[in-house]
């Protein structure tokens, strides 16, 4: 049996490719400036101190899982519009790593307020758009994650895919103006303005690069894990099918 | 043809609402319920109750919503219905127009029966009657669309139950916002504080209808 009979009839034994190994290595390295950078060569903040450094992680996670959030959404709308799996797959893909991200930005800003503001939680516009996006994907997991077949699921999710980047956006505006309305704004003043500059600023933009490496190589993967379990899903069926009528055959 | 079909979806389900009498016997003693909860969670003889008052009214609301919705669905999962509803040649878009109206108008009775019951229960003095009204207006339309569509969403799964709830209430945050401040502001009679948010609930019940009545003939295809 030649190698690519092997692979035939197994399926690829990773989803691993040349691709996904270069965007791999190169986040290692971005990963081990920012450690380089963001731990020893960037200096501390005038008032933040050495919680600043968490900022280096916090804000391009936050960006991604925005950015993450608004690919689930482009796909979802592609699905319904196209009817392609392609697209399908990568919304959900999108949308499980965004939950991550979102999750990471969650616990590295509450990490960041304890020192900075004296407490783990403000209900400050950002912070609650950012909680309330994170129940937002909990929920579109949810609904793509039950046993269902899978147009079922896939379509019902997209709905709600389709969705998710508008209801961020509304919900933002609301809990802006609630804000404003009953307390003081800005805590950010003192936070990332435009006096970011010098290492600091070159620090964050390798933040931003190595974890943008990061969600990309995750997608890949996370995009193919997914494609093979439906089609697992759908040759299991065959089988069994086909297991039948064998029965059927031998009797 | 649209509206037709509205028309139709509408008065069917609220003559079985009505004819069921389970809204009048479960639901509304359902909200009394939550009423003298609230009042024992919160001493009613501290004025805590009624600065929370608008609160209160609108989570009440949400969660009379979650059952409304529940069991507006419900009559649509039993086996076959859906096949007919596909055969009966009815416009997806006033399937959904018709789910909204009668969710709606369900919930516009429970929100006068409750406003009723905390006036009177926790001693809060309605004013401003415009502004009160349009947020009872808007906000029912948004409330009604978004949970018709998540509750077709969550319509023949198993876990029914547990996933709209998942679903909904955080999609309802700015309804829950906007429509808790609109009401603080007519209380507090400065209305100027209102109208903003019925600017904000009118757009989300406009992207939620207008989403409804494009996204409804996908969810119809396979329910």
């Amino acid at each position: 049996m030649t190698n690519s009979e092997t692979v035939a009839a197994t399926g690829p034994l990773s989803t691993g490719s040349s691709t996904t190994r270069v965007i791999g290595i190169l986040a290692l390295i971005a990963m081990g400036a920012l450690l380089l950078f963001g731990l020893w060569l960037s200096p501390d903040d005038v008032n933040q101190g050495d919680a600043v450094r968490i900022l280096y992680i916090h804000v391009p996670s936050a960006t991604i899982a925005y950015i993450g959030c608004a690919l689930t959404t482009i796909g979802s709308v592609l699905y319904l519009w196209r009817r392609s799996q392609w697209w399908e797959l990568t919304a959900y893909a999108s949308a499980e790593i965004a939950a991550v991200f979102t999750a990471i930005t969650l616990v590295t800003g509450m990490l960041w307020g304890r020192p900075t503001w004296g407490v783990y939680w403000v209900w400050d516009a950002r912070l609650t758009t950012t909680a309330m996006l994170m129940l937002l994907l909990l929920g579109y997991l949810a609904l793509r994650r039950l046993p269902a077949d899978y147009d079922v699921r896939a379509k019902r999710s997209a709905i709600v895919g389709l969705l998710l980047f508008p209801n961020v956006i509304i919900v933002r505006q609301s809990v802006q103006w609630w804000n404003t309305l009953h307390q003081k704004p800005t805590l950010f003043a003192n936070g990332l303005g435009a006096r970011i500059e010098g290492l600091m600023l070159f620090t964050l933009f390798i933040g931003f690069i190595a974890i943008g490496l990061t969600f990309v190589w995750l997608l890949i993967h996370r995009f193919r894990v997914a494609y093979l379990a439906e089609q697992l899903e759908k040759e299991d069926l065959d089988r069994a099918i086909a297991d039948r009528r064998a029965e059927g055959i031998v009797r | 043809m649209m509206w037709r079909s509205a028309r139709l979806i509408a008065g069917k389900d609220l003559r079985l609402e009505w004819r069921s009498r389970v809204g009048m016997n479960q639901v509304l003693p359902f909200a009394a319920v939550v009423l003298v909860m609230f009042a024992f969670a919160l001493n009613p003889d501290s004025d805590l109750l009624q600065k929370a008052t608008p609160g209160l009214f609108w989570v009440s609301v949400l969660f009379l919503a979650l059952t409304t919705v529940g069991r507006t669905f419900s009559i649509e999962s039993s086996e076959g219905i859906s096949d007919s509803i596909r055969l009966s040649g009815l416009e997806p878009s006033g399937f959904f127009l018709g789910k909204v109206i009668s969710i709606g108008v369900q919930l516009l009775i429970l929100e006068v029966l409750l406003g009723i019951g905390v006036t009177v229960l926790y001693r809060a003095s309605p004013a401003e009657w415009p502004l009160l009204l349009s947020t009872v207006g808007v906000a029912t339309v948004g409330i009604a669309a978004a949970g018709t569509l998540y509750g077709m969403v969550a319509v023949s799964l198993r876990v029914r139950e547990t996933i709209l709830p998942l679903l909904l209430l955080p999609v309802l945050t700015p309804v829950l916002i906007g429509s808790t401040r609109a009401f603080e502001a007519a209380i507090n009679e400065t209305p100027a504080d209102g109208w903003p948010w019925i600017g904000l609930m009118a757009v989300f019940s406009f992207v939620y209808v207008a989403a409804g009545i494009f996204g409804f003939g996908a969810l119809m295809e396979d329910s």
